[in-house]
């Protein structure tokens, strides 16, 4: 049994579909990645796998249960956390408070305010510092790090290097690199194919709401993927 | 050295005033919702503090014990069932909930209690009339000090709550984006529904001191919303807690000085202090548009 099913999924944004009929499962243990041009409907499924999007139709099921209509903070409880595009921590509140902030209902697991530093060292001088302060790498390593604090069975992540210099995206992928390799099942949603390519198991292609190209990362040639990034060829490899 | 006194007499009619708008800026931090039944709810909780020394010959301070936990409840109960569904809405539609809410606790009061005046400063016994004689020109007294006291008890309370507890970090990483914290596993609908309560509760302690202060009657509470409104405004909207506190102070000082210059000028002098800051452009103005944006 998977650890994600989704089913005939469609997401609206009025009257917008967002995605359409997208069915895709997800192993224990997986590292998947989502790309797909602006608008292909990436962030909107990752929401909607959160619960911070409601679906118009279809099912979500998360360990044999449906979870289609458990809202997002139950969801956090189940196991499945998302970090948002744009990170979105809690200004006001201080790195440690963003961190235990979501500790409150977590599930039972090896990751605390310490070893969320001990993954991510960057964040120790910056433990008493307001969110706001921080630049936006060592945000994004708050961000990651507030969604292990959770101990999640599924980790969401998008976008995480949106918006970074190049060396803080190399310090967040690798500290990624140790959280992938302990075995978490993780969605990522990734601009840079090279690197999509190289940290997932498989790669996930999405255009205008539906899954166009699917396969092992490490089978997938670059001109696979920009063919079916930009839609450039009418024959979907795969119709969802 | 009358300007001194004045100014001691204000920070403690201050002191009132702040404790009114704590809720009041609570629930508007929280949620954007301007709850416009505040005043009301403050006179509900002076009514059932009435009740309970009806059947009990104390005093008013021992009368609200039993009354905190009932307004908790009350509060608790109109966010799941009135707020919560006027929230989905948008942010317009709360604020007519809580109108409307306004005028059936107006006229329940009528119904249950007649529209007599009333005052509980008679069973609180000697704390209502005592003061302190510091010189000719200055005294201070014992319920005003006392007022005061309160004010920054429930304030300082409130502030550790929301700074050191999980809870109260709940609370405001919900203030700050309620989106991401349901994200992060806070279930922000419960988190509302207590801060509900907490306000609701804290309005009851605003109505005691109402009832012993002054006198009270069913239509009493739009005129204090009207100061707690002033105080939060003043202090900052969407600011700290404690800049709430001391907007209540500001207009206090503001109305005693205008009562000194003129016994007609109290009322006024506030609404004018009122009306500067939010005109001022670092003042409430500035506040209004970051909360808006």
């Amino acid at each position: 049994m998977s650890l994600l099913e989704l089913e005939q999924l469609k997401l609206r944004h009025g009257l917008l579909e967002a995605v359409r009929d997208l069915t895709l499962s997800i192993e224990e243990g997986e590292t998947v990645a989502l790309v797909g041009a602006n608008g292909a409907g990436k962030t909107t499924l990752l929401r909607a796998i959160a619960g911070a999007h409601r679906p118009s139709a279809g099912r979500i099921g998360f360990d044999g249960a449906d979870i289609t209509r458990v809202p997002a903070y139950r969801r956090v409880q189940m196991g499945i956390a998302l970090v948002p595009e744009g990170r979105r921590l809690f200004p006001a509140l201080t790195v440690e408070e963003n961190l235990l902030v979501a500790a409150q209902r977590r599930r039972p697991g090896r990751w605390s305010v310490d070893t969320v530093i001990e993954a991510f060292p960057m964040l120790a001088r910056l433990r008493g510092q307001r969110a706001a302060t921080l630049s936006g790498g060592e945000q994004q390593a708050a961000a990651i790090g507030r969604a292990l604090m959770t101990n999640p069975r599924l980790l969401l992540l998008d976008e995480v290097s949106l918006g970074l210099a190049p060396l803080a995206v190399e310090d967040v992928y690798r500290s990624l690199d140790n959280v992938i390799a302990e075995g978490a099942t993780v969605i990522l949603v990734e601009q840079d194919l090279t690197r999509a390519a190289a940290v997932a198991d498989r790669v996930v292609c999405m255009l205008e709401g539906r899954l166009v190209l699917e396969g092992a990362g490490s089978e997938l040639t670059r001109e696979q993927i920009t063919e079916a990034y930009f839609g450039l060829r009418a024959k979907p490899e795969v119709q969802a | 050295m009358t300007w001194v006194n004045d100014v001691i007499q204000g920070i403690m009619l201050g002191g009132f005033y702040g404790m009114l708008a704590c809720g009041l800026a609570l629930m508007f931090g929280l949620m954007r919702i301007i709850n416009l039944a505040h005043g009301d709810i403050a006179v509900l909780g002076a009514y059932l503090i009435y009740v309970v020394l009806q059947h009990w010959n104390t005093s008013p301070f021992v009368a609200i014990l039993p009354v905190l936990p009932v307004m908790l409840l009350l509060g608790y109960l109109l966010q799941r069932l009135l707020l919560e569904r006027s929230l989905r809405s948008g942010l317009l539609v709360p604020l007519l909930t809580t109108f409307g809410l306004s005028i059936v606790i107006q006229n329940l009061l009528q119904q249950g209690f007649s529209p007599d005046v009333r005052s509980l400063g008679a069973q609180a016994g000697s704390v209502a009339t005592a003061s302190w004689q510091i010189t000719s020109q200055l005294s201070i007294s014992a319920i005003g000090a006392l007022t005061l006291g309160v004010a920054i008890v429930i304030f300082g309370g409130l502030q550790l709550f929301l700074s050191r507890t999980g809870p109260g970090r709940q609370m405001r990483a919900t203030a700050q984006d309620p989106d991401t914290a349901e994200l992060v596993g806070i279930n922000s609908k419960a988190v509302y529904a207590r801060a509900t309560a907490i306000a609701v509760a804290i309005a009851a302690i605003g109505g005691m001191f109402l009832a012993i202060r002054s006198d009270f009657y069913p239509y009493s509470g739009p005129t204090y919303l009207i100061f707690a409104f002033e105080a939060v405004v003043i202090g900052g909207l969407g600011g700290s807690l404690w800049a709430t506190l001391l907007g209540g102070i500001v207009l206090g000082i503001a109305q005693t000085i205008g009562g000194q210059i003129n016994p007609e000028y109290p009322v006024l002098a506030g609404h004018i202090v009122f009306l500067l800051v939010l005109l001022s452009p670092r003042g409430g103005l500035v506040n209004l548009r970051r909360v808006s944006a």
